[in-house]
């Protein structure tokens, strides 16, 4: 296997004393935080799922799965993911046009790529870690903080993929890819007159799109996003049911399994998409307060590891995965307490559902590998 | 390899350091903003969904539209909503599913299939809290017993829903179609909001052709509920907004004598109003019962229908493929003037057959001992066979095609007809890639005198003579009169597609249609007994075919069998002559001769419609009858 040169054992690694930890790519303190979060998702997801522990089982092995990757992931050491990141940007790239070609998919969307002899699987998903590698190689061949025509061709590496999502059509990946990209550009030292410009082009933009271009299906989209009361029986009515699960779970909840609002199933996917007010409803503003917590712990140990990683590569790429798993926090917890409009985004490592954790935990697996392969020389 | 040379490695380090400390702060920020929103709604407003999710549960409910009411051209209902009462379940509130309908068993009789359907959508995924519907058409006695033990069981109750009713259901059941429950494949295709309360959707016929126009916009209720689901209150309402009311062409009365016309019979009569296209007649007998189907009809009661000899469930008007016989004349006859196949004073020996070449195999006219020396006006009237067995071969497969296909044959030519079938016109392309063969004369001989591989719907028939009546003007077939509201029916209506036929001569026409009247009014014309005594000027052409489509593995008493292998007798025609009024197109089937059986039935469509409807006449006589002295 080609990547197996990235397989090396310790010999370089920062610690003399060789810990259990440092033999295996581990970072026991992400480590720690991360069970911490599976653990305690997968007690909501039994409430979620109203109680049916095949559900569960389920999720579990899939979390193993996930270990797994993570810690092949964590064996690989940066520079291998730097040798290989063009060369997977092709192929992701190619995979997501065979997907608009000749994908296969349900509800109007075409996402999976159905090879003969292999699992399906979405390209789109894997974008999620090779577009801010590919960015974060490009931007990282030459001087920070980049030149204005670097930003540039780096923000059409992220584009071009991001378009090619939008078209499957899946909203939710392609604003995570492009996220994911985009930090890249920003960690580079992306100067800030040209963020205030590009922030200034998208508020022009905007309603140029809404007055010329978007159809009045979009816009009455658009306008039900915004105010879910206007549709109370059709995309309005997630958002109701979720803000009502949430607020009537209070200070302290009304306690695991007592949900009234999911288990009476007022609230529909209470263990995929919405399962965080399944926990606002049984632990309350206080569950709540504590998995803010777990993730921002988490958030601020991956940033930690970002800072003090050796090379730019490894700095950026840390720095965008970790944002990216932001967003999912962000945008999931916002769309269920009806701040942000709904896209289906998961509620990182606690919503019912493979692929994304995979991919999360994968995510991880390159910190770790970021972390632990820190050369002694520049110590 | 252009990392790490000449970079100056700190200061990037302490860039990325500061935009790390620019993220972080962006985290705390956005992640304090979550957990602010979370304070705001689970603490300061706390109470406020405490009270919609515990002590008082708010809910939104669906309001199905009322559906759209379809009227006949005289403002005559022909389907309307009544209310049924009938038992809905909401599982949510139901304690202890299995008990609670057992209990219901022994309060109403619940058949086996609304039980399995029952059960089949307690599966199905579901909008919480909506009412799944049990048993429909609950009588008197039956909401009444429902009601005394209401306490008993929670989460049962009696709804009414305003169902489809068709006070004219056998008339109508053909042209108008029928709603019926929304099945699993519609479920996928229709807007799961608009249809969030509705539970019937047009199936077939006009109803599912504007099934957009007729369902309306659904509404929506937030009514307040108690700890045990019984509605409280209504705190908002959005009214639902109904479906639009719709008048068609269907003139009942015409229909109801087409309908008596041909009771006991099996057959198809559709008329039509050259001048508009409206279709003001689309019988086709025998009917059935659409009400039953409705609400679901009994496993028993479809397999009476389906296995019918009769078929009373096909729709013969526009679906019923014929042989047209003789009926095909007269745009045989335009064809081959328009191509100068013949002229209009070209004659011909007719010996009682005819022959591709000598010695050749024998088409026989239908008379034995042949017409003599007649011209284009004697072939049409006296429907002389060998005259059409020689312009065909003379115009060959390919004019014919081509005049035929502009008559609408070979097509679905109408408007909002679903259902409607093409028909077959042959072709040599056709023969080439279904039969493997090429086109042989003898096959355009059989397709002079519409026998062969030809094939045309009754609507078909009365689309292609409603042409003639027009002189070559196209108004394709439609049922769309107006729209109650206040839109028009053509935005609604598919435009037509047609160009005219126009000929070289267009007085070819008038020839064409006096030969027509020939028919009818000459005196050798093979209808004049139909037309005998008429105050007006009519045209026609009749038309008889064989029937050979009996499979010889089907098993019927010998009697019916006899009855089934008659021909099938045809007429199309339309009156006054020139000023075009109605055009019908008429079979009989297994009813004989086209002169005998068919022309008379036009006879009297023509004369309801010109002169007055007989049972209206009747009407006026009985009622001077009773009011007069003895």
């Amino acid at each position: 296997m080609m990547l197996g040169k990235g397989l090396h054992t310790s010999d370089h690694s920062l610690s003399g004393s060789r810990s259990p930890w440092s033999v295996f790519h581990i970072d026991p303190i992400l480590l720690a935080l991360l069970l911490l979060l599976i653990g305690g998702g997968l007690v909501v997801l039994y409430s979620g799922a109203d109680r049916n522990i095949e559900v569960v089982k389920a999720q579990g092995i899939r979390m193993g799965v996930a270990l797994v990757v993570m810690l092949v992931f964590a064996q690989l050491d940066p520079a291998v993911f730097r040798r290989w990141a063009p060369w997977l940007y092709l192929a992701g790239v190619v995979g997501l046009a065979a997907v608009l070609l000749v994908g296969v998919g349900a509800k109007g969307a075409q996402r999976w790529l159905a090879i003969p002899g292999l699992p399906r699987f979405q390209p789109s998903e894997l974008m999620k870690l090779v577009v801010p590698m590919m960015t974060a190689w490009y931007l990282s061949r030459h001087f920070l903080p980049p030149t204005l025509s670097r930003v540039a061709l780096a923000v059409v590496i992220v584009l071009v993929p991001m378009s090619m999502i939008i078209l499957q059509p899946d909203l939710g990946t392609s604003l995570l890819v492009g996220a994911a990209g985009l930090f890249v550009v920003f960690f580079a030292g992306m100067s800030w007159r040209l963020i205030a410009a590009f922030a200034a082009m998208v508020s022009v933009a905007a309603p140029l799109m809404w007055f010329f271009v978007m159809r009045d299906y979009q816009k009455q989209r658009v306008l039900t996003l915004l105010d879910p009361q206007s549709d109370p029986l059709g995309a309005g009515w997630n958002i109701i049911q979720s803000k009502t699960a949430i607020g009537s779970g209070g200070l302290d909840g009304k306690g695991w399994l007592q949900g009234t609002q999911s288990h009476l199933e007022f609230l529909p996917e209470s263990h995929t998409d919405f399962i965080v007010a399944v926990l606002a409803e049984e632990f309350g503003f206080i569950g709540m307060l504590v998995l803010m917590a777990v993730y921002l712990l988490i958030i601020l140990r991956c940033l930690y590891i970002a800072a003090i990683a050796q090379d730019s590569f490894s700095r950026l790429l840390a720095g965008a995965l970790t944002m990216t798993f932001f967003i999912y926090i962000f945008v999931n917890v916002g769309m269920v307490s009806g701040l942000l409009p709904v896209v289906g985004v998961p509620l990182p490592l606690i919503s019912y559902g493979g692929t994304s954790s995979v991919t999360l935990m994968a995510a991880f697996g390159v910190l770790m590998s970021i972390h632990t392969h820190r050369r002694m020389i520049s110590a | 390899m252009p990392w790490g040379e000449f970079k100056d490695v700190a200061a990037e380090r302490r860039l990325f350091q500061r935009r790390t400390m620019v993220m972080v702060f962006v985290v705390v920020v956005m992640l304090g903003l979550l957990v602010a929103r979370m304070y705001h709604l689970q603490i300061v407003e706390h109470d406020v969904y405490t009270t919609l999710s515990d002590k008082n549960r708010v809910q939104v409910q669906s309001v199905a539209p009322p559906r759209g009411l379809v009227y006949d051209r005289n403002d005559e209902l022909l389907a309307e909503n009544r209310p049924v009462f009938g038992v809905t379940l909401v599982p949510e509130r139901v304690d202890g599913m299995e008990e609670t309908l057992a209990k219901l068993e022994t309060l109403l009789d619940i058949s086996e299939e609304d039980m399995e359907r029952f059960q089949r959508r307690l599966r199905e995924p579901r909008r919480p809290f909506q009412p799944l519907p049990l048993r429909y058409d609950l009588n008197e006695e039956e909401i009444a017993s429902l009601a005394v033990h209401r306490h008993e069981l929670p989460g049962v109750e009696v709804s009414a829903e305003l169902v489809r009713y068709y006070p004219h259901s056998e008339l109508t059941s053909h042209a108008l179609g029928f709603v019926g429950r929304i099945n699993r494949e519609e479920l996928q295709r229709i807007d799961p909001v608009n249809y969030a309360g509705t539970n019937y959707i047009g199936k077939s016929g006009i109803e599912r052709f504007y099934e957009a126009l007729l369902h309306g916009q659904v509404g929506y209720q937030h009514v307040e509920t108690n700890a045990r689901g019984r509605t409280l209150r209504v705190l908002e309402r959005q009214n639902p907004v109904p479906g639009e009311d719709i008048q068609l062409h269907l003139d009942l009365r015409l229909q109801r004598l087409a309908h008596e016309l041909l009771d006991g019979r099996r057959g198809a009569i559709v008329a039509i109003e050259p001048d508009t296209g409206g279709l003001l007649a689309l019988a086709s007998v025998p009917g059935f019962d659409t009400n039953q189907f409705v609400t679901g009809i009994s496993v028993e009661n479809y397999r009476a229908l389906s296995t019918d000899i009769d078929k009373p469930l096909f729709n013969r008007a526009l679906r019923g493929q014929y042989p047209p016989g003789s009926t095909l004349k007269p745009m045989l006859a335009v064809a081959a003037l328009d191509s100068g196949a013949t002229t209009r004073d070209k004659t011909i020996w007719d010996p009682g057959y005819f022959q591709l070449n000598t010695g050749g195999r024998r088409y026989r006219d239908w008379k034995r001992g042949g017409h003599g020396w007649v011209d284009l006006t004697d072939a049409v009237a006296q429907s002389c066979d060998i005259y059409f067995y020689e312009i065909a071969v003379e115009m060959g497969v390919d004019t014919m095609y081509d005049y035929l296909s502009r008559f609408g044959f070979g097509e679905d030519a109408t408007l909002d007809v679903s259902g409607a079938l093409s028909g077959l016109l042959p072709s040599r392309d056709w023969k080439r890639a279904v039969r493997n063969e090429p086109w042989y004369p003898g096959d355009s001989v059989n397709m002079g005198i519409g026998q062969g591989f030809m094939l045309a719907t009754p609507l078909q028939l009365a689309t292609a003579t409603s042409l003639i009546a027009n002189r070559g003007r196209w108004v394709e077939p439609r049922l769309l009169k107006s729209i109650k509201g206040d839109r028009s029916a053509e935005e609604f209506l598919p435009p037509g597609d047609h160009s005219p036929l126009e000929l070289k001569n267009p007085d070819d026409w008038e020839f064409v249609v006096d030969a027509m009247a020939e028919v009818m009014h000459g005196t050798k014309g093979t209808a004049r007994g139909a037309a005998r005594g008429a105050s007006y000027r009519m045209a026609g052409k009749t038309g008889t075919a064989q029937v050979f489509s009996l499979a010889e593995d089907e098993e019927y008493e010998e009697e019916d069998v006899r009855e089934r292998l008659r021909d099938h007798a045809l007429f199309v025609g339309f009156a006054p002559v020139d000023d075009p009024q109605i055009a019908v197109a008429i079979i009989v089937e297994n009813g004989g001769g086209g002169s005998s059986t068919a022309a008379p039935v036009a006879r009297e469509m023509f004369d309801a419609w010109l002169l007055g409807f007989p049972g209206e006449e009747k009407a006026l006589v009985s009622g001077t009858e009773s009011g007069g002295p003895e």
